[in-house]
């Protein structure tokens, strides 16, 4: 298919990208992968009458770690995280698996996490990573920069809190300390699809052994990627066990609100979700050298 | 060019020699064709699946920059086009939707513009005003004829036909008195072949009036023969070539109407069209594949020996009966339902119904039909297994058809050629160490886990075929080979068949060097071009090797007995003593006096004496029978309880294709075909909802395995030559295809046999295998 | 909008519309036609290319404008004259390709994989080639010629 006809704008700077977004409004849209975007533009689901092209744009184009995050521009692609000399970190685990699954491995060569998140599909990856690891989108606006607790960012099914005219210029992780791992079971009908149900979890143990802080989020669980909040409750505080985690699943699948569709019925995808915390679950801890 | 005696050149492993241009990007594709002038062609399609067309506004499309003109259905009426012949022939479809449109993404206007992207932007502005009739969405309700979806028909029904085969009391009255018996409805879902290229053609009438066509075609003289029947333009003035061809796999066979639209707009607006269609467009108007419901019944005796078996078939044809079958078969070779085994009676019915979807039928390397057929053998006797306490094997093996039975006529009218059922099996089990797989499964079922054997041990049927039976719109089936020998011993050989992908250019080149002690390396090989190469049916169906391979070696073998001509004048000696051993003519009891066939080429333009000169020969090959080749495929699965998901720990497919032209050449297709089946087990459906909404109409919902779901094969052979083929060959190409869904289903309904499940529909989707756990959980606690 | 690209080392200068697509661009505006359009969801990778000699991208997913003051490499760019590049050699010796027409794509994918990843074991090659769809091959011999290229490629390095 073609997509409709488009004017194109390549920016050099922030401030030109933002520039050109102001202006257009509506009217524009960011274009960074493109691996959302140009299939949705060739079915025409998506007709934006300004493309603004932020590939060029070398403040963007960062991926970097510290004692503090793991800061990801707005233009670091899929494929850099999955290749990073930091990447087998025990701390980013969970990023490391998400890494490896999102999309394809040709997609993720253009594809960007901080596009995954703006494009908040219900069956994104990033997006169920993100609420585990309690990240933070870096927004700019007419204000300034903000910074927007994922929690907060994720507004609904291909919605965010990106407004008309805003851009987001990249994902900050915390660096939850040591003894943390975490974990991402996805279960795809074969690579590319989307998620008939996926898990992400983030687990950091306390001196004594106990769960210190848990971030459990389930994928294709409802109109966008969900926190369990509840699972996270009953972790926490807890030493790591058969029971807790069986537990934690129990209450993700009852949180998991999925659609059912050609990948799977309600009650089959929320049966996965359960399944996919446990068995996420085991192998976060597993790399801490638990064994539950 | 090569001096060396040729060690012969049939089984050789040779690299195929086409390979080259793709390597480098240079295959000839029809996209890749460029005239001057050309326009781009935009079908409307309509978002109903049943709904009266109240009128069509293409004034905005008009107006969009770049369009050129746009035709609809009343414009082709007006022309003697608003409707093709199915290939069937006892139909027809609508080219451009007239009056009413009959499922969703029906064609319904044609949009020409300068540029793709004008194309597309004028197809979005045509306004198209519907009112959305009731649908028939599934067979059965419309076997009700409640809605009558074609009144343009004589018969105001729904039925399109009844189709038998077999002895209907006999075998019912066997069942009767059977002391065991099974009886299951089996379901084999539509599905598309989904090539990588899609569907596309290039039309132009040039400076003298000629058609020239390159089409994506697998049959391209038989697309010249109907188009000149359809249009009237002289046969002579028609050229079809189709070039290099990106997969077919039956999706390439039938006529499609944006082919027509293009010919009439080149036609109308005296410029080059082309027409090249999307993804969405291919899965959801193209010929689909199977959507066949089977009530299966087999009878047997206690001890397990077959008695009888019943079939009957509810088929979904779609909106149009464009299955593309021989005249006489509107079931395809679905009387080949008797498999490997040997039923004392048999009776076989189709009854086939117009449904609100789109037409088709046979595709998917269907080998017409057998793919269901031997589905549903292969299925429903692992469920007789089940039934008398028996080891699937074993039942097996007890009923094969003897080897010493052949030529063997089954209940259901096939003479089966050859075929050694027990040697294959054998070797399967052996390599995949049945028993000490039946020990493992055994511990594992103690511990609770789920493990899976499967086989399916089938015969197909292909190489269609003989003239008494089969026809394409009339014309006769054979199939043809042109050889001409060049002065320093080179060739070329050209047939009525089109590769797409099979590797014609190197095993036809290896079939002259074997007949003819040449190189292959310097045989040429040409398919496709209407002009050049002689009549033939194409290619699908497995029929490449059973009908144009024999042509070719009978081909060869004219060329052979001219040579020999020449040879006994090259030797001083009269014809009759000169006999053609080991690749040479040799005066006979004098070997130490012969020449080569290089030098009789040779010999052939510079003295040739009284002999005609030059060294050429063709034949049209009219084969006697099918061919029927067979295998025995095991598959080993372990489930997963909690998710449903199906690991497939390995797979064997032991095949017998008879004589093997290229072992490279036919593992590569074993390897494709088992990976089409696998997809077709576990992962693809197009389905409609009750609504007549496709639902599957692009690769995130039509699912092919990628390289990470693949599972690694294991290929293995017999060989069991036909005695009826010139070479003793059978072809392969759909076998893979056809032997493995059964193998598939039959390992996971094994797997999940401790839990009470006797059968499950395909495709065995994580979500239903898991309920199929799920549920037995619930009975059992 | 006019565009600059380096196809295969040559610099094409060309008029096109925001909209063409990479693929279609390298198709018709630069004449090579051996980057192939499959699908219109992304996935079959049949028009796989590799852009600034280190990714590989699905050119049915990129805009012609993007690639602007970029280089690509097409399968046309592979060979070096008469000599077939290990990878093209690997797919002809272990009958890696039938139809031809996911071939190119699977060949830029594998160059792009090769350089990030010189030694990879069958599951890194499966995984690496997941992007790109086979009908004809069922992927085995692919995979063997991946590895039979990684193999000559090593020795030569």
């Amino acid at each position: 298919m073609i997509p409709a006809a488009f004017n194109y704008l390549r920016a050099h700077t922030s401030d030109e990208a933002f520039a050109h977004l102001q202006q257009y409004g509506a009217e524009a849209r960011v274009l960074a992968g493109g691996q959302s975007l140009i299939p949705a533009m060739r079915f025409r689901l998506a007709r934006p009458a300004v493309l603004v092209d932020i590939n060029a744009i070398r403040d963007l184009n960062v991926l970097r770690v510290n004692d503090h995050a793991l800061t990801v521009g707005a233009i670091a692609r899929d494929s850099d995280i999955e290749r990073a000399p930091w990447i087998n970190d025990t701390r980013w685990t969970l990023i490391r698996d998400v890494s490896r699954v999102v999309a394809d491995p040709v997609v993720r060569q253009l594809g960007t996490v901080v596009g995954s998140l703006c494009h908040n599909d219900p069956a994104g990856d990033w997006t169920a990573a993100a609420l585990a690891a309690r990240a933070e989108v870096a927004v700019r606006g007419k204000d300034g920069v903000r910074h927007v607790p994922i929690d907060e960012f994720l507004v609904g099914s291909f919605t965010t809190a990106v407004g008309e005219g805003e851009m987001a210029l990249g994902v900050h992780f915390p660096a939850a300390g040591d003894r943390t791992a975490g974990a991402y079971h996805k279960v795809e009908r074969k690579v590319g699809d989307f998620a008939t149900a996926a898990a992400a979890v983030q687990v950091s143990l306390g001196a004594d052994g106990t769960i210190r802080e848990a971030g459990v989020a389930l994928s294709a669980a409802g109109p966008c990627a969900v926190r369990v909040k509840e699972a996270e409750e009953i972790l926490k505080g807890q030493r790591p066990s058969a029971e807790v985690i069986r537990a934690a699943g129990d209450a993700a699948s009852r949180r998991s609100e999925p659609q059912g569709d050609l990948r799977g019925s309600v009650e089959y995808k929320k049966n996965l979700a359960g399944v996919l915390v446990v068995r996420a679950l085991r192998q976060a801890l597993s790399r801490l050298g638990v064994q539950a | 060019m090569s001096d060396e005696k040729p060690a012969g050149c049939l089984g050789k492993a040779m690299k195929r020699k086409e390979d080259p241009r793709f390597l480098r990007g240079k295959g000839h594709y029809v996209d890749d064709i460029r005239l001057p002038g050309m326009l781009y062609l935009s079908l409307v399609r309509s978002p109903y699946p049943h709904a009266e067309i109240k009128s069509i506004d293409i004034g905005d499309a008009m107006k969009v920059s770049g369009v050129v003109a746009v035709i609809t259905g009343k414009d082709l009426e007006a022309a003697g086009l608003g409707w093709l012949p199915t290939f069937h022939g006892y139909d027809k479809q609508m080219v451009l939707a007239i009056g009413k449109v009959l499922f969703q993404y029906q064609e319904v206007a044609a949009v020409f513009a300068e540029t793709r992207g004008a194309a597309a932007d004028g197809a979005e502005a045509v306004q198209v005003d519907y009112a959305p009739l009731p649908v028939v969405a599934d067979p059965f309700t419309s076997k009700t004829d409640q809605i009558i979806l074609r009144p343009d028909r004589d018969a105001k029904t729904n039925h399109i036909y009844h189709w038998e085969v077999g002895d209907k009391d006999k075998t019912a009255t066997a069942l009767a008195s059977s002391p065991k018996k099974i009886k299951e409805r089996i379901w084999f879902q539509r599905c598309h072949p989904a090539p990588l290229e899609p569907c596309g053609c290039v039309a132009e009438f040039d400076a003298m009036g000629r058609l020239q066509f390159y089409v994506t075609s697998q049959a391209p003289h038989v697309y010249r023969t109907a188009l000149a029947l359809v249009t009237g333009i002289p046969e002579d003035k028609i050229h079809v070539v189709s070039p290099d061809i990106g997969g077919g796999f039956g999706n390439k066979v039938p006529v499609y109407p944006g082919y027509v639209c293009a010919i009439v707009g080149a036609l109308k607006i005296g410029r080059p069209v082309k027409w090249i269609e999307t993804r969405t467009e291919n899965l959801t108007s193209t010929g689909f594949a199977r959507d066949y419901h089977m009530d299966v019944e087999i009878g047997a005796t206690a001890e397990g020996r077959l008695t009888a078996l019943h079939v009957a078939t509810t088929a979904d044809h779609g909106a149009f009966d464009a299955a593309a079958d021989p005249t006489k078969y509107p079931a395809g070779m679905f009387g080949v339902v008797t498999g490997s085994y040997d039923f004392p009676a048999a009776h076989a019915e189709v009854d086939a119904y117009f449904t609100n979807k789109a037409p088709g039928g046979i595709a998917y390397r269907c080998s017409f039909r057998v793919t269901e057929a031997s589905y549903a053998i292969e299925r429903a006797m692992d469920i007789l297994a089940d039934e008398l306490g028996m080891d699937a094997a074993e039942l097996r093996r007890k009923n094969f058809v003897r080897k010493d039975k052949f030529p063997y006529p089954s209940a259901l009218g096939f003479t089966y050629d050859s075929g050694d059922y027990e040697k294959t099996l054998g070797v399967a089990l052996d390599k995949i160490g049945y028993q000490a797989l039946l020990k493992e499964q055994a511990e594992k079922r103690a511990r609770g886990e789920l493990m899976g054997i499967g086989f399916s041990t089938f015969t197909e049927v292909v190489g269609a075929g003989p003239s008494k039976h089969f026809d394409i719109l009339g014309i006769k089936m054979f199939d043809s080979a042109e050889i001409r020998i060049h002065p320093t011993g080179a060739g070329i050989v050209r047939t009525g068949t089109k590769s797409q992908g099979q590797g014609h250019e190197t095993t036809w080149a290896q079939i002259v060097g074997e007949e003819l002690g040449l190189d292959p390396q310097n045989i040429m090989v040409e398919e496709g071009d209407t002009d050049t190469a002689p009549y033939g049916l194409g290619t699908y169906a497995s029929r490449s090797t059973p009908v144009a391979g024999g042509a070719i070696a009978l081909a060869a073998r004219r060329v052979r007995e001219k040579a020999r001509k020449v040879a006994a004048h090259m030797l001083e000696v009269g014809e009759d003593d000169v006999e053609w051993k080991d690749y040479k003519f040799q005066v006979k009891g004098v070997p130490a006096k012969s020449v080569t066939m290089k030098e009789v080429a040779f010999a052939a333009y510079t003295n040739m004496a009284q002999n005609e000169p030059g060294l050429e020969a063709s034949y049209y090959y009219d084969p006697p029978n099918m061919t029927f080749p067979s295998g025995a495929y095991v598959a080993v699965v372990d489930i997963d309880r909690e998710t449903g998901e199906v690991k497939v720990r390995r797979f064997l497919a032991v095949d017998d294709c008879g004589t093997i032209i290229n072992p490279l050449v036919v593992e590569g297709q074993i390897h494709g075909g088992l990976t089409e089946g696998f997809a077709i087990a576990f992962m693809q459906e197009i389905q409609y909802d009750k609504d007549g909404n496709n639902l599957n109409t692009n690769f995130t919902d039509y699912l092919l395995p990628t390289s990470l779901e693949t599972p690694a094969w294991e290929t293995d052979k017999t060989v069991t030559p036909s005695p009826h083929h010139p070479i003793g060959a059978k072809g392969v190409g759909e076998s893979p295809n056809v032997g493995s869904p059964a193998a598939f289903v039959n390992a996971v309904v094994d797997a999940l046999s401790p839990l009470g499940v006797r059968h499950l529909d395909m495709p065995l989707t994580r979500d239903k295998v898991w309920r199929a756990i799920r549920a037995a959980q619930v009975v059992t606690t | 909008m006019k565009v600059n690209v380096t196809v295969n080392g040559v610099p094409y200068e060309r008029e096109v519309e925001p909209r063409t697509l990479l693929a279609y661009f390298l198709r018709e505006d630069c004449g090579l036609t051996g980057t192939h359009v499959g699908c219109d969801t992304s996935s079959c990778g049949c028009c796989v290319v590799v852009l600034d000699s280190e990714r590989a991208v699905k050119s049915c997913s990129m805009f012609a404008v993007q690639a602007d003051g970029h280089q690509v490499q097409t399968v046309e760019g592979l060979a070096n004259g008469g000599t077939l590049h290990p990878l093209q050699q690997g797919f002809w010796d272990q009958h890696g390709l039938q139809c031809g027409y996911c071939t190119p794509g699977m060949l830029m994918t594998s160059v792009a994989l090769l350089k990030r990843n010189p030694n990879p074991s069958e599951s890194d090659i499966r995984e690496g080639l997941a992007g790109n769809l086979c009908r004809c091959t069922g992927y085995q011999n692919i995979v063997k010629a991946v590895q039979q290229a990684s193999a000559a490629m090593g020795v030569q390095a």
